[in-house]
């Protein structure tokens, strides 16, 4: 949004320079654009959307207490109609929508991205440590030995489960996992004085109990606000028990102590270890610095597989643009004969695969290439028993046989533009110069014909350096290297290795790592991005 | 946006909707080709076949070729979903038999639903498509009709934010939408209206530039002329503008369509349980598990999932040559 505040001070439309025409007085625009009042009632009801919007956002956050994000909520939402109420300022506001969506979820992403890399962000580690400390003491139960009978009625809510619970001296308490036990007022008793029901919930039958016994016997209801005070919990879904942690929690210390006083502390890494260095679950989310950069390219495990997998992403973008501009610009060149018959049918029958939707190239393509009961093994090799997904080197060549498959089309639509372009005349100054036909194209056609397809050239390039589906869809990024100390295969692209890091099954999610390698990326498309602009540049020249 | 179509498609299409490009591509050369050999008619009568072969004969053999290579995946593909045995080996006969058992069973299965998936693609879709030309006319006309502070680095920015696709993010993509959604649930993960957003902050980087090339070439003496008639800068905009740029706002709608029906990543990050998914992440999953077994009944699923899809880019390529020939921007 700064790149357009500074000139709102200046709502003077003018022409731009190449047209023809001169420009209309500000001013007659001025008393113009107030004219249109049903514009204006429009404008208005669309404001105040998006402000009850923003204001119903607005509580939320105030009664979460999420000062920060309220105040760039009230920020904004100010700034917005600022622009929109004020006369002038044109350029804002056509800009502010489009400009908000590209500020939260593609800036924003980008910076966030680059802090995540910094923590030690994953599986076990996504909270604060205060919600660390409450969560160990919660899930570390153990029964207390002479803990009172509770007797329980289970509850139901919305598919949530809540227990009705009443003491020994009959008074009744209502609670959830997520609520700590409050007096419960109002609840039915039966004969015996217990709790049955309460308004607002179902109580569950014996016959419901059953069928979700192992759901509720996992049911943990905090017994006050402090975790330390323990959680009920039922065996058998008619009477609970109290339990307290196994592991208490010192706060003067910052220490846990088990049931046989080992001593568990806050390592330093986001988690409370022990001196045999087992660590509590689940840790904390800690700014780690630069470790997991310095992991990815110092840890033997993850620099070896690092390494292979960015030579395999230059190479298999580099190939994949190779062999589709080579295969599309002979077809352009051999479909490029004045007066050939079929012509039509074929273009439209070869940009087919094309037009065909990516990702299911790649899960088609799955089929085919089958080792044991796919159409290239059983049909064209007569039943061989080809790995042509699993051994390393032949799912790269299939990799690239699909995007193949997958990419001429659109070369061969280009290169074919591209050569109807080029004017005649100067083949026909070369002929009468005397050049043979091969000369005319090699040292005419072709340079020409560089020069107006480089960018597409480049953009596939920086296209196919991030074509995760292909990839993904076709061979899963495999056959994977055993010895990696991440899920990493022969023909994972970086793209593909940063999505099974961090969202992988199998191998723990790891958003930090995940993100230093989406770093990695970041700076390798910069890099290429910013020397091909210049080498463009320099072609373009040339024409 | 990730775009599993090339994005360079939109500078392609750009330049083929230029006139003098497309001009260029439609007429034939009229040209005497150079290589033609000047024999005497006898001569050429008694080896016309040979001549024939050796001009244009062997282009036929490399199109035919071409056709088989180009053109089997998708057949083998429509014959598996029309053959009842269900697997992949008994697949390998082509069009064996004609039965459309697949494309009923597809609709049949608990754990898959196939006509939600298909359902929410095309909500998806057509959602993120409007949003985007929306987005991204507003952003062009304001690039090419003002002059303002920042204009150029504007311009220059939106360049730049089209070399890094939005899946780069993924990560804190997940984050950002889990993190929303604790507070408003309704556009968190797991929601389609989350996804809806994510893909709308695409939608500046990868079209404008597009678009603003378009918009360049409608003349300013028609707003000036609306201007004097006394119309509002949102009328001449929405009025009179977005009528000329039509075809622009139909190709990147398409583009825009078609590359958010073939988003993957983001999509099976956002959208957790099978209701809410898009084709791509459904049919990924269905296959992925099975291969072999489900073979037939996943082919059914996609062919229905490429048509749409398939008429849409073959109608763009009429739409784009129409779009010349309506000639009412130049």
């Amino acid at each position: 949004m700064s790149n357009t505040t500074p000139g709102t001070d200046q709502p003077v439309v003018t022409p731009p320079p190449r047209t023809r025409g001169g420009g209309i007085p500000a001013r007659v625009m001025a008393t113009n654009s107030s004219n249109s009042l049903r514009g204006w009632a429009f404008k208005i009801v669309l404001l105040g959307l998006v402000d009850s919007l923003a204001v119903f956002a607005m509580f939320v956050l105030f009664m979460q207490e999420s000062w920060l994000i309220f105040g760039i909520t009230l920020a904004v939402t100010l700034v917005i109609n600022w622009i929109y109420l004020r006369p002038g300022g044109l350029p804002a506001k056509y800009l502010a929508p489009g400009l908000l969506f590209l500020a939260v979820f593609q800036i924003f992403v980008v910076v966030y991205s680059g802090y995540i890399a910094f923590t030690n962000y994953g599986d076990g580690r996504n909270g604060t440590k205060e919600d660390a400390i409450a969560n160990i003491q919660l899930t570390s139960l153990n029964r207390v030995p002479d803990s009172p009978t509770f007797r329980l009625q289970v509850l139901e809510q919305g598919g949530d489960y809540a227990f009705l619970v009443t003491t020994p001296t009959g008074e009744v308490f209502l609670g959830s996992p997520d609520e700590p036990l409050a007096p419960a007022g109002g609840a039915e008793l039966d004969s015996t004085g217990k709790a049955v029901a309460v308004d607002g919930y179902t109580s569950l039958s014996f016959a419901d109990l059953l069928a979700n016994q192992r759901a509720i016997t996992t049911l943990s209801v905090p017994f006050s606000d402090d975790p330390a005070d323990g959680a009920l919990r039922t065996p058998d879904g008619s009477n609970a028990y109290l339990y307290l942690s196994a592991l208490e929690y010192d706060e003067a210390t910052d220490t846990f102590t088990d049931a046989a006083g080992v001593i568990y502390r806050d390592g330093g890494n986001g988690a409370f270890v022990n001196d045999d260095g087992r660590e509590l679950i689940p840790g904390w989310t800690i700014n780690v610095g630069f470790d997991n950069f310095v992991k990815a390219f110092t840890s033997d495990n993850i620099r070896g597989p690092l390494i292979s997998v960015t030579i395999w992403t230059f190479a298999f973008a580099i190939l994949s643009v190779a062999t589709t501009f080579a295969l599309g610009l002979f077809l352009a060149i051999v479909f490029n004969k004045p007066g050939m018959k079929g012509k039509k049918a074929y273009r439209l029958i070869m940009i087919l695969p094309y037009a065909f939707p990516g990702f299911l190239s790649g899960l088609v393509w799955l089929g085919l290439f089958n080792q044991d009961f796919g159409y290239i093994n059983q049909v064209l090799f007569g039943g061989a028993s080809i790995p042509w997904l699993t051994d390393p080197w032949l799912a790269k060549i299939s990799v690239l046989t699909v995007n193949l498959w997958l990419g001429f089309p659109y070369m061969f639509l280009i290169c074919t533009g591209a050569l109807q372009s080029i004017p005649e005349e100067l083949t026909e100054a070369a002929t009468v110069d005397g050049a043979k036909p091969w000369a005319v194209f090699r040292l005419i056609k072709f340079p020409l014909l560089l020069v107006s397809v480089a960018p597409l050239l480049i953009s596939s390039f920086a296209f196919n350096f991030n074509n995760f589906n292909i990839i993904y869809m076709l061979t899963g990024g495999g056959p994977r290297d055993v010895t990696a100390g991440v899920d990493a295969g022969a023909t994972d692209i970086l793209i593909t290795l940063v999505y099974k890091v961090a969202f992988g099954a199998g191998t723990g999610r790891d958003y930090g790592l995940a993100s230093a390698f989406a770093i990695l990326i970041f700076i390798i498309v910069a890099t290429v991005s910013i020397i091909s602009f210049r080498q463009t540049k320099a072609l373009e020249e040339l024409n | 946006m990730t775009n599993p179509f090339n994005p360079s498609d939109g500078q392609q299409i750009g330049a083929r909707l230029n006139p003098a490009v497309a001009g260029a591509a439609t007429t034939v050369a009229t040209a005497p080709s150079a290589d033609r050999p000047h024999t005497s008619i006898p001569e050429r009568r008694k080896r016309g076949f040979l001549f024939w072969a050796r001009d244009t004969g062997w282009r036929h053999l490399i199109g035919i070729v071409m056709l088989v290579f180009a053109a089997f995946p998708l057949l083998y593909v429509l014959s598996a979903s029309l053959n009842p045995t269900g697997t992949l080996v008994g697949s390998n006969v082509l069009f064996r038999t004609i039965d459309f058992g697949n494309y009923v069973e597809l609709f049949q299965l608990p754990q898959q639903p196939y006509a939600a998936w298909f359902l929410n693609t095309m909500i998806i879709g057509l959602t993120t498509a409007v949003g985007t030309v929306f987005l991204g006319a507003l952003a062009a006309y304001a690039f090419s009709r003002m002059r303002f502070t920042g204009r150029r680095v504007g311009l220059l920015t939106l360049l730049l934010v089209q070399m890094f696709p939005q899946l780069l993010g993924v990560v804190a993509i997940f984050l950002l939408l889990s993190g929303i959604g604790d507070i408003f649930p309704q556009i968190g993960i797991g929601t389609q209206a989350g996804l809806i957003l994510v893909y709308l902050g695409g939608a500046l980087g990868v079209n404008t530039y597009l678009m603003y090339g378009f918009f360049n070439t409608v003349p300013v003496s028609i707003d000036e002329a609306a201007k004097i008639d006394g119309a509002s800068h949102a009328r001449i905009f929405f009025t009179i503008i977005l009528r000329l740029v039509a075809p622009i706002l139909a190709v990147v709608g398409l583009l825009s369509f078609i590359a958010t029906t073939s988003e993957f990543v983001i999509a099976s990050v956002v959208l957790t349980s099978p209701q809410t998914q898009t084709l791509a992440v459904g049919l990924y999953q269905f296959i992925s598990q099975e291969t072999s077994t489900n073979w037939t009944i996943f082919s059914a699923g996609a062919v229905l999932a490429a048509i749409p899809v398939m008429a849409l880019f073959l109608y763009l390529q009429k739409y784009i040559i129409g779009g010349l020939t309506a000639g009412s921007v130049k």
